[in-house]
This record gives structure tokens, sequence and C-alpha cells, in this order.
């Protein structure tokens, strides 16, 4: 196998508020291959952005790395000085949020705001910057490009909107992409066009890319491994058919269990007992304990990941199914 | 059953044209903006049995919320009526029933912060009669009860609350009001995956339970066909195809419900189980004429552009606004 682009290990980033210390993110690990679309998911608050912010070193006070390693193409990210992470930011790795507007600004042009992103990393004639972000914002599928960069965001639709955004994150072709639920907030018609796009653009330029959705189906539709948070930690990774068909981890079945396109019409869905725990008062052991149905004494402590690099799963009791249950 | 329960005739809505934040926005940097009316529904005739819950979906701005207030009898239409029981639920322009309720997609923004969840249950039913002062703690203890919350809750403010439990106070506030029909309005949307199913299922109990009526209003697809019976798809306004949920998802007759249904990702692990639909959702300003989706459509021909088709029965129970429905192949 070839080195990957991307390497995160043991990462963990934590918030120190007033309310005691908020363990967002902790002891992630994961890497990414050339043009690899890795699927991250899991439910509101289990530590999906942050992940992303720290892979840009957005992690703004009162949070901040506290452990691990972040290797980009080789190089190491965390702790590095804030210029040469400035530097790295937007041209080897770029970030789509769920509201385009958080990398749009509103009172220029679009034309204006892609010259200045081109120019954060490289020189280009004014006539240059122009053609090329034509051309960026065509290779997303926005119509009649030329004329539209002199538009401003609000004159474009939502789904617009976040085409420009992710134009704008491939302007320097970065090695890779974080896109946190950028469909999330946009129609299921719209959003297929996004991810059908996205998927292409991907393919044909090499990039690697994280999607962060709470949205398994999405997340499935777009990337050939998942990765489920809970709790700030991965508790299960593989390949996207693998881990649906047959996930390891109690709480991926229990979220795929929960799913109305899984159960038949009118029946009364699976339900994960209980609720998301607060980060500020995890439970001891495996964070998923008092909800899980497999959980027992041993779950008191906290669970290693098992299985091998293709594989992993964070718990004590990993289902193991026959064929008979495997419906 | 010949007459509805509840009947929708005719129902039509036109927002008189109004400058928006982004055309005051325009016309102050110098862009030309000229104001239309927006004809957010058109034409709707929909009746709903007793106890039968009717989904409706279609993409964004296509008038399900707008349709979803008129029912509700909380905006008045511009033509058309909706009758519960041959009553109708507005009358110079204000709304003459409980029996309507809503539920709506955000329970962060439907819940007064200042007031304890007691009271937010009790405020209409004290208002309306249903219940006496005396009673009150004990009627808001009851719902919360029946919405799966635990009754000491009475005392407690929305922020104490998650998202997934709040909706349920929204649905217990709505439920106290002893409604005959409920109309929500994407009420599990903004709500986590394994909330959702919570609360989908306190919708299923409910419905068993109390013999609700339900207009459900949500763009997944999926919680539709799980909850709802029937489903109307709309488009610029427009019902374009009804029928039972499960027929129309196997077997649509409109080439729209269709696309739409091949637009959603599908749980898969080998990639792309999803087609998007080709070109944007056109601006309801400006209407495309005869059939809105011509543009859009696979199988237009020049009739479709030129008269405009209406909804006819296709099959016993199915119904498809589209000249070419015969012609509609099964969902891939
Ligand atoms: N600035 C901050 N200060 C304190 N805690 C924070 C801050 N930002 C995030 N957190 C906490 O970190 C945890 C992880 O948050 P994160 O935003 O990564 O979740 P997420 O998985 O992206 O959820 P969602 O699906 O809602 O976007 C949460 O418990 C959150 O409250
Ligand atoms: N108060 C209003 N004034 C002017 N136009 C309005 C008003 N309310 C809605 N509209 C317009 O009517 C059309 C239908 O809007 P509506 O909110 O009913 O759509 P929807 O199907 O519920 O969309 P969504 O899925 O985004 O909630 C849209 O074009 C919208 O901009
Ligand atoms: S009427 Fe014509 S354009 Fe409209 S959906 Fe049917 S075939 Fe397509
Ligand atoms: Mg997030
Ligand atoms: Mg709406």
């Amino acid at each position: 196998m070839t080195e990957p682009v991307l390497q995160v290990s043991a990462l963990s980033t934590h918030f120190f508020t007033k309310a005691g210390v908020v363990r967002a993110v902790e002891g992630v690990s994961f890497s990414l291959a050339r043009g690899e679309v890795l699927g991250l998911v899991g439910e509101s608050g289990s530590g999906k952005s942050v992940t992303g912010f720290s892979l840009l070193g957005l992690v703004d006070p009162p949070g901040r790395i506290v452990s691990g390693s972040i290797r980009l193409e080789g190089r190491e990210l965390v702790g590095l000085p804030n210029d040469e992470l400035r530097d790295v930011r937007g041209r080897r790795i770029a970030m789509v949020f769920q509201d385009p507007m958080m990398t749009l600004n509103p009172v220029l042009t679009i034309e204006r705001q892609m010259r200045l992103a081109i120019l954060a990393h490289e020189r280009a004639s004014p006539r240059a910057a122009r053609a090329r972000s034509a051309e960026a914002l065509t290779r997303v599928g926005i119509p009649d490009a030329a004329r539209r960069l002199d538009d401003y965001p609000h004159q474009f639709s939502g789904g617009m909107r976040q085409r420009v955004a992710i134009a704008i994150a491939l302007l320097h072709r970065p090695a890779v992409i974080v896109a946190d639920e950028p469909t999330t907030a946009l129609d299921v018609s719209i959003q297929a066009q996004i991810l059908a796009e996205m998927a292409k653009l991907v393919s044909e330029l090499g990039t690697s890319l994280i999607w962060i959705s709470h949205d398994l189906a999405v997340v499935s539709a777009l990337s050939r491994r998942i990765a489920v948070m809970y709790a700030g930690r991965i508790v299960e990774e593989g390949p996207t058919a693998v881990v649906l068909d047959e996930p390891r981890h109690p709480y991926t079945r229990g979220l795929l269990d929960s799913l109305p396109s899984r159960a038949e019409p009118g029946r009364e869905l699976a339900q994960i007992p209980g609720s998301t725990p607060s980060m500020l008062r995890l439970p001891e052991g495996c964070p998923f304990r008092p909800r899980c149905p497999r959980a027992s004494p041993a779950c008191t402590v906290m669970p290693e990941p098992t299985g091998d690099a293709v594989r992993r799963a964070r718990c004590h009791h990993p289902l193991v199914l026959t064929p008979a249950e495997a419906v | 059953m010949s007459e509805g329960f509840l009947t929708i005739r005719e129902v039509s809505k036109r927002f008189a044209p109004q400058l928006g934040l982004g055309d005051r926005i325009a016309a102050r940097l110098g862009g030309a903006v000229e104001a239309r009316a927006v004809q957010a529904v058109s034409e709707v005739s929909l009746t709903i049995r007793r106890g039968e819950a009717l989904g409706l979906v279609g993409e964004s701005g296509c008038g399900k919320s707008t349709l979803g207030r008129v029912v509700a009898g909380i905006l008045p239409p511009s033509g058309g009526e909706v009758r519960l029981e041959q009553e109708p639920v507005m009358a110079n322009g204000r709304k003459t029933t409980t029996r309507i309720q809503t539920v709506f997609q955000d329970p962060f923004a439907s819940l007064d912060p200042r007031m304890r969840i007691g009271e937010t249950i009790t405020e209409g039913p004290l208002a309306h009669g249903l219940v006496k002062a005396a009673e009150a703690g004990s009627f808001a203890r009851r719902w919360l009860e029946t919405v799966g919350l635990d009754p000491d809750f009475v005392t407690r403010y929305p922020h104490q609350f998650s998202g997934g439990q709040r909706q349920r106070v929204a649905i217990a506030r709505a439920l106290a009001m002893a409604p005959d029909v409920l109309v929500c309005d994407e009420p599990v949307a903004s709500l986590d995956v394994s909330i959702q199913a919570q609360i989908v299922n306190l919708f299923l109990r409910l419905r068993r339970e109390l013999e609700l009526t339900m207009l459900f209003i949500s763009h997944d697809l999926g919680v539709v066909r799980h909850l709802c019976e029937r489903v109307a798809v709309m488009y610029l306004g427009r019902i374009v195809e009804l029928g039972p949920t499960g027929e129309v998802y196997a077997a649509p007759k409109h080439p729209y419900t269709r696309a739409l249904i091949e637009a959603v990702p599908k749980l898969s692990g080998g990639g792309a189980a999803f087609r998007p639909i080709a070109g944007e959702i056109p601006s309801p300003l400006d209407p495309p004429t005869a059939c809105a989706f011509h543009p859009r459509c696979p199988l237009a021909i020049a009739r479709c552009r030129i008269e405009r088709p209406a909804l006819r029965e296709v099959e016993p129970g199915r119904r498809a606004a589209c000249h070419r429905a015969e012609e509609v192949s099964p969902a891939a």
C-alpha cells in the first residue's frame, strides 16, 4: 500500500470550559489514501465537526488539540506555527461547511473572493485569476459562470452558494477536503446533484475527501469507507458495505435499526434507549454502556479498538452475526 | 366513505408582492428589482378520511408549509376553502376551530422560553375551557406522560430539554387541545436519527390510541412511507400525484415523483445509489407554462408545454397530473 495522504493518530481535542473539560475528540485515529472518500457519521455532538476543525487547525480557545498527530502528505500539522498552518490551509487541505456563508463574504462579488482565495497562495494577474475562477465555477456545475462571477452571494440559491464554496475549496487542488454536512441544509434534489458532482470531481482530481454527515444514506452513497463516532471516539470503522451489512458495534447496529427505510411501514421502529450522554459527564468505561443491550461489567473499562487495518470496532462484545440474524 | 372528513377544496394561496431581504440588498447595490406575486398554492383539492395520515412531499418552496397553514386555519387562502366535517376551519380570516392543531419543525422556536412546560401545555386548554384551573396541574402531567416524558418535568423550562424532548412537549401541547386533526410540518427534520425513531414511534402510537387524522409534511420520503397510508406529491404549488404510499413509491405515475424517489440516496455500500433530477427548481415567480415540470422532464412532449395536465385518475385510487402517466416506468 502506498503512503496515506492523511494519517491521524490518537488525536484528542478538548474544550476547557467553566463547567469542566469537554473531551470532544478523544483518541481518534484513521488514515486516508489518495482519492479516497471517508464518511464520518454520528449523532449531534459526537465530535464530527471538531474532528474536522482539528484537521485544519481551526479549533479556537477554550479548545485545543491536547495530544496526537495529524500527518498530511508526510508533514506533521500538530504544533505547526500559525503562519505555516495558514500556508497549508486552503492549499493542501480545505473545508466546506454546512453553511456556505462561513466561506463566503456577503459584501464581496464572487470574483473578488475567489481572486483573494487564489492570491492567498499564489501570484496571478487579475485576468488569469478571473479565468481560473470561471473555470472553477464551471467545474462545479454553475451555468454561465463567467457572467455570474460579478454577482454577490445573495444572488445565488442555497445550492448554488454551496457550489461556489466547493469551487473555492477546490481552487488550489488540495490533497484533502473536509466537507462538514455541506448538503444537510439543502433540498433532496439539490443534495443529489451536489453529491454526484462531488463524486465526479474527487475521482477526476484525485482529491481525498472526508464527508461528515449524520445521514447514513448520504454517507453510504459517496464513501467506500465509513467511520462511526460516538461521544468523541470512533467506535467502528470499515468498508461501507461491510459496516452496513454487518455492524460490529452495538451503537452502529442501533442506528441502522432505527431507520424507517429498514423497517416495515407502520411498525414500531427500533429505538436506541436513553439519550446522548453529556460530554461533561461521560460514564466510566465505554460511553455507550448505559444504552447498550450487550453491556456487561467488563464494559466499565474503556474498550480498545480491535480488528485489523481494514475493519475496527471499539467494543468488548462486538456483534458476531449468524446468517439467520443478519437480515 | 364518500364524504371526506377533512376536505380541501380548490385551495389557492397567492402572496402579494413583497421585497425580500435579498431584493432589498440588491436594490441598495443598484440591482434591478421587480416585485411579483408568488402563487404558492394553486387549486389544490384533497380529502382526508377520519383516522387517515396523508403525507405531503415535494422540493423546497413547492408550497407544502403554505398548504399546511391554510389547512390548519392559520393562513387565509386566496381562493377555495377547507372544511372539517362540513364546518369551515376559518371565517373572516380567523381560525374557527380548535379541532385542528399543528406541530412545527423547530421545537426550539415554537416553545416560549420563559414559560414553564406545564403552563405551555395548559395555556390553550384553559383559554378554551377544555380544563378547569384546579385540574390544570394533573392535566399537564398526564399529557407529558402520554408523550413519554417524566410528569415531574411540568415545572421545567424549554432550555432544560434536548431537541427530541422539546418536540415531545410541542406534540403534548398540540394534543392537549384534544384535536381531531394534527398538521405536522417537518416534525422530525431537525432531530437526530435515533431521536427521530422515538418521535416516529410516538406518532404511530398516538394515531392508534387517539384515532388522530394527520397531514404529515416532510421531505423525508422514508418517514412518510412509514407513517402515512397515502401520499400527495407537490410541485410548484400543485398536487401532481396522489395515491397509497407503497404503490406510489414502487410504481410512480408522475415523472416528477419518480425523479424525486430516485434522487434520495439509499443505504448501500456500493456507492451512488441515487440519481439527481436534472435542472433546478423553477422560480415560483415565473413558473413554466402548462405542465410546470416540463423543462426537467425526461418524458416531455410538445403537448406538455401547451396544455396543463389535469390531476386525473390513472388507476383506481391513483391520481396523477401528467399527459404520459401511463408510460412512467417503475422507480429503479
Ligand atoms: N467552542 C466550544 N466550547 C465548548 N464545547 C464545544 C465547543 N465546540 C464544540 N463543543 C462540544 O464538543 C462536542 C462535539 O461537538 P461537534 O460540533 O464536533 O459535534 P458534531 O458531531 O459535529 O455534531 P452536529 O451533528 O450537531 O454538528 C459537543 O459536545 C460540543 O458541545
Ligand atoms: N409569507 C410569505 N410571503 C411571500 N411569499 C411566501 C410567504 N410564505 C411562503 N412564500 C413563498 O411561497 C412559496 C412556497 O413556500 P412554502 O414555505 O409553502 O414551501 P415549502 O414547500 O414548505 O418549502 P420548504 O420545504 O422549504 O419548507 C415559496 O416560493 C415561498 O417563498
Ligand atoms: S405532463 Fe409532460 S412534462 Fe409534465 S410530467 Fe408528464 S410527461 Fe413530463
Ligand atoms: Mg457538526
Ligand atoms: Mg416548509
